[in-house]
């Protein structure tokens, strides 16, 4: 397993005035799983953007596999070897969901006989096998979410950046989620999953980053984040207290 | 030489003034919703026609016929918000342009199925006459219109910025679900909009037909105009529209003056293209 | 997949076969008018209505080949067939010119821009005496022969040369749909920021889409040309022609390989009758027609709907 396959080296974010990332750095190995956490408007979408340059930081590095991708474009960025998903899934509704991970799969198969077969192989791995020719609009918010998985898996790539991948969903599909998160570590994937939903999280996460207006204020195993004062304070106080309002949901 | 050349950059400035007008409810509508309407140039072809009727059945004089053709076209503004862009609010794009540039080619074609191709234009009016000022002349039309523009474009300014309902209309435009909370009625506002909007072209109709021709095809160049002095003062920015419309004002009169007459509009469209090459998000727009 | 082939046999068949039955001139000028749009037709539905990238100006290619003909042929007597070749060459130059900075914005900085580009050259051409300005240019008569592109005793070759242009705007759109660019272009036109995500260079596929339209379209222009024999800016750069194009594929279905050819067939005939019945006094009418037309189908067509229906669910 490759050391530091990722590296996240003093990013800052302005947004005019405000200062949406500050000085953040952390590295991840390959085969790691990695949570960035942290209450709402903390930056872990900006960081995320960042990173899959979907924003340009105003300053600091990203290094992939040793190189700077600070600069670069998100399709440039995909075809080094990140993939990522959207908070509000964006997949392409009016197409199925075989065409969906189709688009994904042409980035290394350039003939469509190619990036069908690869497709289909892909769909088979993330259960889509029955619904391959259904319009992706019409799948549950839970099947769209994984097919925007599936489908940035098919670009083949070595880190999968997953924003928000838990939010809205029950139990029984964060259950689902987390196992099929385990199983593309599995497959020798690296994982960063920005989330809001502790619960999902916890059990699988490597270590955790915990960002709060902007600031790195923690980093760690999942058990070590969760006795640091400052995390307590600046996360799980709001979360507990609204759990004693009898607000079992998370916090949005 | 040189006082045509003055002369020519003060008609280059009152107009430049009346297309900072035209392109204001353009920007304003684009502001809010993020939708162009292709068909802003024919409605102020319709506000024309008004005002030529207005004198050519009653005899009334465009400028005072200028309150009763804002306010018709104020309801028209409103209906066209409430029967045609209501349903495509939410539509991807390409329906938004398909449903303004419809209306575009509709009200080019009732022009032309009711009125004809002519060329119409009223004769004397209460302002013409000429000014004269050294060795430039200023037409009193052009004068008045331009003088017409800049109140108007301030009162469009003061109007979202000092009063109540102006800011209810930009809060909307920053956040529809936030607005709602408040208690705003988007919807109504959008309505308003699109009224004011095609009201502030009313006006610059109005004052056109002191001293320009009426046809249907009218409104398709300065509906181009107003484009390119959008883009340049930037998609949804008032005060960048004012600055803009003078801009092309004077690079029309200037590239005519120097190149030739038969290529100005030619050079205002090339301004549009440079604009969006090398300065997209316009002079004042936020990129 | 099966049935669809053996319809288009039949349907090619019986365009081959048509002019052989119906030897008056006028239902073969109508075909041929029908074949000509719907293969324009066929060229903007790659960029409009695969890409979603409304073009306001795809006649600006229409008049380049035509013009690059007409200017080749009449003052250096080079081949037609040359004079389409650099005709098609300028038109993808034109489309890189205006493609390039618009498609890295929204889709209304291109629509504007692609007016803008139509007027100017619509400009260019009518004050241009080199290019015979206002008045165009008239084609020397020359021997009937294929290398001449010129058949003067009976139309039928001209019917035929733009059958197999129209056969291969089908074919190059069959390719393009099935190819890794139509998919792209599909992606973009749904979701850009999607599509980037996964690794696709959205304006380079913009670009390529674009001229591949403009061939097509710059190439329906040589034939023109070459049909009617004289040319000049307004019967081949205004903007209305830009806007049939656009009618043609909203009529017969935006993103589908036989919207336009539908949409040529039933829009063709229309603004024949309308012509026709209206005359002088029905001025402006076809227009009227044009335009609800135009604006039922934008706020009705199915992906319209369908993005109400899904704004309404997902809340």
């Amino acid at each position: 397993m490759k050391k530091d396959l990722l590296i996240i080296d003093n990013i800052t974010k302005r947004f005019g005035g405000l200062l949406a990332n500050q000085n953040i750095s952390f590295s991840i190995d390959e085969g790691e799983i990695i949570g960035l956490i942290g209450p709402n408007g903390a930056g872990k979408s900006t960081l995320f953007n960042c990173i899959s340059c979907y924003y340009n930081s105003n300053s600091g590095k990203i290094l992939f596999n040793g190189t700077d991708i600070s600069r670069k474009t998100p399709e440039a960025i995909c075809q080094m070897g990140i993939g990522r998903t959207f908070q509000l899934v964006r997949i392409f509704k009016e197409m199925t969901v075989l065409e969906n991970i189709m688009i994904g799969a042409f980035l290394k198969h350039a003939k469509q006989g190619d990036a069908t077969a690869k497709a289909e192989e892909t769909a088979n791995l993330f259960g889509f096998t029955e619904k391959l020719s259904l319009e992706a609009g019409s799948l549950t918010i839970s099947d769209q979410k994984r097919l925007e998985v599936a489908r940035a898996f098919a670009t083949e790539p070595k880190i999968l950046l997953l924003d928000e991948m838990m939010a809205g969903l029950n139990i029984q599909e964060v259950r689902e989620t987390t196992d099929l998160i385990l199983k593309l570590r599995g497959m020798g994937l690296t994982l960063v999953l920005v989330e809001h939903v502790m619960e999902g999280i916890m059990p699988i996460a490597n270590r955790v980053i915990v960002l709060d207006y902007g600031l790195k204020i923690a980093e760690g195993t999942p058990e070590e984040v969760v006795n640091n004062e400052k995390v307590i304070e600046a996360y799980f106080g709001k979360k507990y207290h609204a759990k004693r309002r009898g607000n079992t949901a998370p916090l949005q | 030489m040189e006082g045509v050349f003055i002369q020519t950059l003060v008609s280059g400035l009152l107009i430049g003034f009346l297309y900072a007008l035209i392109a204001v409810g353009l920007t304003m509508i684009f502001g809010m919703m993020d939708i162009v309407n292709f068909a802003h140039g024919d409605y102020l072809m319709v506000a024309m026609y008004f005002s030529f009727w207005f004198f050519a059945l009653f005899g009334m004089d465009p400028l005072y016929s200028l309150p009763a053709v804002t306010l018709i076209l104020f309801g028209l503004g409103i209906l066209t918000y409430y029967l045609l862009i209501k349903p495509i609010i939410n539509a991807p794009m390409l329906s938004q342009i398909f449903v303004t540039f419809g209306v575009l080619i509709f009200l080019r074609g009732l022009a032309t199925f009711l009125w004809k191709v002519d060329y119409r234009m009223i004769p004397q009016t209460v302002l013409s006459g000429n000014i004269q000022l050294g060795d430039v002349y200023i037409g009193i039309p052009q004068l008045t219109a331009a003088a017409g523009a800049i109140i108007c474009n301030g009162l469009v300014l003061w109007f979202l910025k000092k009063t109540r309902l102006g800011m209810a209309l930009e809060a909307v435009a920053e956040d529809k679900e936030a607005a709602r909370l408040m208690g705003i009625n988007s919807d109504r506002m959008f309505a308003l909009a699109w009224g004011i909007g095609i009201a502030t072209v009313g006006v610059a109709g109005a004052l056109l037909t002191s001293f320009y021709y009426v046809f249907p095809e009218v409104g398709a160049n300065f509906g181009l105009i107003a484009f390119v002095v959008v883009a340049l003062g930037g998609f949804g920015s008032v005060p960048g529209a004012f600055a803009a419309g003078i801009i092309v004002g004077l690079v029309e009169v200037l590239s005519g003056f120097l190149i030739g007459p038969q290529f100005k509009f030619m050079f205002v469209l090339i301004l549009y293209l440079a604009v969006v090459f090398i300065r997209p998000q316009g002079l004042l727009g936020k990129k | 997949m099966k049935k669809g082939l053996i319809a288009l046999i039949i349907f090619l068949g019986a365009l081959v076969a048509f002019p052989l039955i119906f030897q008056d001139p006028f239902p073969r000028h109508t075909l041929i008018m029908i074949m000509l749009y719907a293969a324009m037709g066929i060229g903007w539905n790659i960029i409009g209505g695969y890409t979603g990238q409304v073009s306001f100006g795809n006649a600006a290619f229409f008049g380049v080949g035509a013009y690059a003909t007409a200017i080749m042929l009449v003052n250096f007597g080079i081949t037609p067939w040359l004079g389409m070749l650099v005709g098609c060459v300028f038109s993808v130059a034109l489309a890189i010119i205006v493609g390039y900075p618009c498609f890295r914005l929204q889709g209304h900085y291109f629509a504007i821009a692609t007016i803008a580009v139509g007027e100017i050259m619509l400009l260019v051409f009518t004050n241009w005496e080199y290019a015979g300005a206002a008045v165009g240019i008239y084609m020397p008569i020359l021997p009937e022969s294929f290398m001449n592109f010129e058949f003067h005793t009976s139309k039928l070759p001209y019917y035929y040369i733009i059958l197999v242009i129209f056969v291969a705007a089908i074919g190059v759109c069959w390719f393009f749909e099935r190819s890794r660019l139509g998919y792209y272009c599909r992606a973009i036109k749904e979701d850009p920021d999607g599509a980037r995500s996964l690794g696709i260079n959205i304006q380079r596929y913009k670009m390529i889409a674009f001229s591949i339209s403009a061939i097509i379209t710059s190439i329906c222009g040589t034939f023109y040309a070459q049909y009617v024999l004289y040319i000049h800016p307004t019967s081949t750069m205004d903007l209305m022609m830009s806007i049939q194009l656009c009618i043609i594929c909203l009529i017969g279905g935006l993103g589908k390989l036989y919207g336009p050819v539908i949409g040529a067939f039933v829009f063709i005939p229309l603004t024949e009758l309308t012509r026709v019945y209206l005359g002088s006094e029905g001025q402006g009418v076809d227009l009227m027609i044009y335009s609800m037309l135009i604006i039922i189908l934008a706020i009705w067509r199915p992906q319209g709907l369908w993005a109400i229906f899904t704004k309404g669910t997902a809340k």
